[in-house]
């Protein structure tokens, strides 16, 4: 098990420089650089900020350049659009908004979505199961990008309930729509994911057994369907709190939170390189790392996997 | 975000993946069967077939091109860009003064065609991908697959941003931006597939003939792939259209005067509190109406295509 | 106010004249009982680059720094200069030398004196290859003696030609008379640094806690892509008559949610949507306001060779130039008050007059007509149909503009327009390197005064991505720099630009806000919109 963890960890790492050099040269391709501006610079001017930020030295060597550099000192680079901060301040500051309203987006989304899968699917082809159902395929079939305005219209605007937007530090009031904007599709599809697969559990023939020596329903379902049940859920969880956190964009945007994903999106826009490649290995690294949760987590529902 | 659900339909074709392999004409005609016994999906089949003809013969009925802009109404959307029967403009007039009507044709056309072709271009390369490594094996195997692992770790996101930036925007880009974040878990499951299937007595007793590999490869291991291709397909339809839809909203997809539905929405959104709701009402319809039957549709075929009994 | 403003510039351009006469400014009109909240929220669109006045380049950041530095002058609400940390300055009679006077009185945020000292530092600093600022460019523009030589590092800073005579003295020698210079010392690059706090913080001093600035705020708080926070300066010198106490700027991305919070309540200024003003102004008469802003709008054609052939023709460049319904644009689709545009400088322009220009005094019907036939006689018609391509970056309100323009053109001439929306980046690349036929440009005026727009159309601007190239403007335009009466000039050009047809001018920028009614004294007559928070305030409900 152990060494199944070091061998995941040790791959994960040309992984990632790959993910580095790729990403690299792909930005450095797109048309345009970081200090492309509507008035061109005079050349003089142009060659001064080049070469401040090594941005006249070969591509190699910028390369080589900013891999030392976060190896030897843990420096991401500086940020060319943001010049009084740096991509360390820059994550520092919108990776814990991204990972607060993400993890609770994700809880809500995973404990509310089971919750009601199991239910529709106990209650099985009754009002509660069809409402269930509804539900999730309508949170599933709109654009999740829409809940912002929306949201705002209604909570700001015509209720007055909760403030329009903005972070605050993360009060509950700010954090209430974000949420729900986010966690509603992966709620539907965590619904519908777990009632097909708690409807199969309960129609397989251990269960069927196990009802039949006359074990109480309720028991049955928490002993045994549980754990079974839970194991599609579980491998569609780990990609989901992943994409939570990176697709994050509309969030930032509508609701003025703060994120990394505005300041990822944004940066690829303005060609704001070390921004973008900062964090592109973190949330790579987050991919990879969460990968390997997953598949651990998977053995844990499912005895017969061994590593 | 949008792909999220990918693992979902992975999970979902592993289950077909489990079932026996394709053996004859009988399995597929049960199949047939059992999906025309689904009403969800049957009536999801109609309502789509319903949506296609609308978008093949609505142009007759409309009084506008999708591009013109009525003048005359265009300073006061408001209130004078309501559908309606008398104008000629039966879904309203958009933002700028042109005709919805034509606009959410022309849109389901786009939206419905990222779906098809991005869900074929991921169809095309993850097929031939997963086949060839499933069935080389080896070093060439897991060299390939490591490759398929480390594209999973690049946030999707990013890849399409990157690819629309570098290589400008054209219906072409954004097909084959999509069909390139498309294609991993598609692979993924075939080369399973391919796998087990390789091992099975017909292939042997093939190469046993003397049948050559790639006779192997696309006669008898291909048709056999089949039904997980198509389910897997199914799946990846929706997912693309979604996926259209947010790089909408990011700015990054088609070229005006040609429109998505994704790009409709996002507009409608933008402007619903200005007393102009239809403009995001009826594009929203068609846009859930379709994500709608290809869910129950993809369901369907995943249900008809796996033998195991519920 | 134009005719002030006129009087104002002419004051200016005499020299040896001690201007400012320091006039207590109490920005409250009598009878007005003021809020107990004084808190101006305001939106922006996006997080502001940085809050370093050497550095900073977008108006966001130039807006925030305004409030947090003080400059050696001040613009009033109506545009015109007014002292800042200096009270007036001399000219000499070769107008080379500037001479500053200081106030006394002014104050560092940590009780330190602003002496001439600062404004020596933080000039050189701007110049200096090591700052690496994007801004150099606006120091380059100010003629400072060896600013050239600074900047490509062939001289070192300390020869740049600004002197403190003493702590109250700062002179300037300038390497040629330059009209408008004292107008530049209202930006921000300009303005005064901290040079004991730079020094001791580095890249981190304009962090909230450690900020030291010389204006009535201070920055207090900074939330990246949330808002930013200035708080009252109790050490600023005119503190008796600030009335703001704090200014908050809210960044919202999305202009329709931020009208959404407006109506809310929210926030005090936000911008209106393209197209919704006068439904807004009918609601709120109060609120929704238009002023003219200093800004153009227009489509240029490429000129170059690797451009159409069609464009090389001054025929077809009329016609589609002519078959604009300006009216429609500006009443219908951004409807926000904007004048439509049938020369290239903004009538708003500080002693800027339009030439009596042919087309202004036709009807749409007839330019319409006119545009038909110069696109006969240029051999295009409905057997050969003209073909283009235009291309702007993506944004709604561009993306209007751009499919309006283009069915005008396809509905009365039969052109066969494609449109291309490229993201900015892409955009810029591809316009400055001449890869369009035609293309989408806009203009805010660096200063008050034609030449900051005309100057975009001299053979050698870099701005001048169509390339136009005309002698007879270049040479006008070099006239107008030392010109007693250079206006006169510039509607020469504007003339020539009429006959010629470079660029298409579309509609000139208004400023489109949604204002709550209880903020006062906010400058719509300045035309730059060079605000400062210090000169509002809010009224009690």
């Amino acid at each position: 098990m152990i060494s199944y963890i070091i061998r995941r960890l040790l791959i994960a790492i040309p992984t990632i420089l790959i993910l580095i050099v790729a990403s690299f040269f792909l930005i450095h391709f797109a048309p345009g650089g970081p200090f492309t501006s509507e008035r061109p610079l005079p050349p003089q001017v142009l060659a001064n900020i080049e070469a401040r930020y090594g941005l006249d030295q070969p591509l190699w060597k910028q390369l080589w350049d900013y891999l030392t550099n976060i190896v030897l000192h843990f420096d991401f680079g500086p940020s060319f659009k943001f010049k009084d901060r740096d991509v360390n301040d820059i994550i520092a500051q919108g990776f814990p908004i991204s990972l607060t309203y993400g993890s609770l987006a994700f809880i809500a989304a995973s404990v509310v979505g089971i919750v009601l899968g199991v239910v529709a699917a106990i209650r099985h082809n009754s009002w509660i199961d069809y409402a269930a159902v509804s539900m999730g395929i309508g949170a599933q079939a709109l654009p999740n990008f829409i809940m912002g305005p929306i949201l705002i219209l209604v909570f700001t605007l015509w209720l007055g309930w909760l403030p329009g937007g903005g972070w605050n530090g993360g009060q509950w009031q700010y954090l209430i729509m974000p949420v729900i904007a986010l966690s509603t599709s992966y709620m539907g599809n965590i619904a519908r994911l777990t009632r097909s697969s708690m409807l199969e559990v309960l129609n397989s023939n251990f269960i069927r057994t196990a009802r039949a020596k006359g074990l109480p329903t309720r028991s049955v379902i928490w002993r045994h369907a549980m754990k079974p049940m839970l194991l599609p859920v579980v491998s569609y969880l780990g990609p989901v709190f992943v994409y939570v956190l990176t697709g994050s964009v509309f969030v930032d945007l509508y609701f003025s939170t703060g994120g990394l994903g505005q300041a990822y999106v944004g940066s690829a826009l303005s060609r704001d390189y070390a921004v973008l490649l900062g964090v592109t290995i973190l949330y790579g690294s987050l991919t990879v790392v969460v990968n390997l949760i997953t598949d651990l987590a998977y053995a844990w529902f499912d005895p017969k996997i061994r590593y | 975000m949008v792909f999220g659900s990918s693992q979902r339909a992975a999970a979902v074709a592993d289950d077909v993946t489990d079932a026996i392999p394709v053996r004859g004409r009988s399995l597929l005609k049960d199949a047939q069967i059992r999906f025309v016994q689904n009403k969800a999906a049957m009536a999801s089949v109609f309502v789509l077939g319903l949506i296609i003809l609308f978008v093949v013969i609505g142009p007759l009925f409309a009084q506008w091109s999708n591009e013109e802009i009525d003048w005359d109404r265009m300073g006061d959307i408001a209130r004078e860009g309501a559908p309606s029967l008398a104008n000629g403009h039966f879904f309203g007039l958009d933002e700028l003064g042109r005709d919805l009507y034509a606009r959410v044709i022309q849109a389901t056309r786009t939206s419905l065609l990222v779906g098809l072709v991005g869900a074929a271009t991921a169809l095309i390369i993850g097929t031939a991908y997963g086949l060839v490594a499933g069935y080389v094996g080896g070093r060439v195997d897991s060299a390939m697959m490591r490759f398929v692992d480390i594209l999973l770790a690049i946030p999707l996101t990013l890849i399409i941003i990157l690819l629309l930036v570098i290589a400008g925007r054209s219906f072409f880009m954004l097909f084959v931006s999509l069909g390139a974040v498309g294609w991993l878990t598609m692979s993924r499951i075939v080369r399973a597939q391919t796998l087990s299937l390789k091992t099975r007595e017909f292939i042997e007793a093939a190469r046993a003939a003397g049948v050559s590999e790639v006779k192997i490869m696309l006669r008898h291991i291909l048709p056999n792939l089949i039904g997980v291709v198509i389910v897997y397909s199914s799946l990846l339809v929706p997912e693309m259209i979604l996926a259209e839809s947010f790089i909408s909203f990011l700015g990054l997809g088609i070229s005006e005067p040609y429109t998505s539905l994704g790009k409709l929405i996002s507009e409608g959104a933008g402007t619903m509190a200005y007393g102009t709701t239809w403009q995001l009402l009826i594009p929203l319809s068609f846009y859930v109406a379709i994500i709608i039957t290809m869910f129950f549709i993809g369901d369907g075929l995943r249900d008809a295509l796996d033998p195991k009994d519920r | 106010m134009k005719d002030m403003t006129r009087l104002a510039m002419a004051t200016l351009l005499s020299s040896t004249m001690l201007t400012g006469i320091a006039v207590a400014q109490d920005n409250v009109p009598e009878g007005v009982t003021l809020a107990d909240d004084q808190t101006f929220t305001y939106r922006v669109l996006d997080e502001h680059s940085s809050v370093d006045p050497q550095i900073v380049e977008d108006v966001t950041g130039s807006e925030i720094v305004r409030d947090l530095f003080e400059g050696l002058m001040n613009q009033n609400a109506d545009g015109e200069l007014v002292p800042g940390v200096a009270t007036g300055y001399e000219v000499s009679d070769d107008n080379l030398t500037y001479t500053f006077t200081l106030r006394e009185d002014a104050k560092w945020s940590n009780g330190d004196p602003v002496t001439a000292q600062d404004f020596v530092y933080a000039w050189r600093r701007a110049a200096d290859p090591e700052t690496a600022s994007p801004y150099q460019w606006f120091m380059g523009l100010t003629s400072v003696a060896n600013v050239d030589d600074v900047i490509s590092g062939d001289m070192a800073p300390e020869e740049l030609g600004v002197r403190a005579v003493d702590d109250t003295t700062f002179e300037v020698t300038l390497s040629e008379p330059l009209p408008y210079f004292p107008q530049m010392t209202t930006h921000a690059t300009l303005f005064p640094a901290p040079q004991s706090v730079i020094e001791e913080h580095g890249a981190d001093w304009t962090d909230p806690e450690n900020i030291v600035s010389n204006g009535a705020y201070v920055l207090t708080e900074h939330l990246p892509n949330e808002r930013s926070t200035r708080e009252r300066n109790e050490m600023y010198w005119d503190n008796e008559n600030t009335v703001i106490d704090r200014t908050v700027a809210l960044v919202i991305n999305d202009e329709n949610v931020a009208l959404t919070r407006y109506l809310a309540g929210e926030l005090d200024r936000t911008e209106v949507p393209a197209g919704q003003f006068p439904r807004l102004k009918e609601e709120y008469p109060e609120e929704a306001i238009s002023f003219p802003r200093l800004c153009n709008y227009y489509y240029t054609f490429n000129l170059t060779d690797g451009g159409p052939e069609a464009f090389q023709d001054v025929n077809v460049r009329k016609a589609l130039a002519y078959a604009v319904d300006r009216d429609i644009i500006t009443e219908r689709v951004m409807a926000g008050g904007q004048p439509p545009a049938y020369h290239f400088t903004p009538a708003a322009t500080a002693g800027f007059e339009a030439p009596d220009l042919e087309w202004m005094n036709m009807s749409q019907d007839e330019r319409d007509h006119a545009a038909l036939d110069m696109l006969a006689e240029a051999g295009y018609g409905p057997d050969n149909p003209l073909e283009f391509e235009m291309v702007y970056n993506t944004s709604e309100a561009h993306e209007k503009v751009a499919v309006a323009l283009s069915q005008m053109w396809k509905q009365k001439l039969g052109v066969d327009v494609t449109l291309a929306n490229m993201e900015w980046k892409v955009f810029l690349e591809e316009r400055g390197n001449q890869n369009f036929d035609l293309a989408r440009g806009a203009w805010c005026g660096d200063y008050n005064e034609a030449s900051t727009f005309l100057d975009l159309l001299d053979s050698e601007s870099g701005y001048n991505d169509g390339k136009y190239s005309n002698e007879e403007v270049d040479q006008l335009l070099a006239d107008a720099k030392t010109a007693e009466n250079p206006n006169e000039l510039y509607a020469q050009v504007e003339q020539i630009l009429f006959d010629e047809m470079p660029v298409i001018p579309v509609y000139h920028y208004a400023g489109v806000y949604m204002l709550d009614s209880d903020v006062g004294n906010w400058p719509v007559d300045n035309v730059e919109q060079n605000w400062y928070s210090k000169d509002l305030y809010k009224v009690a409900e």
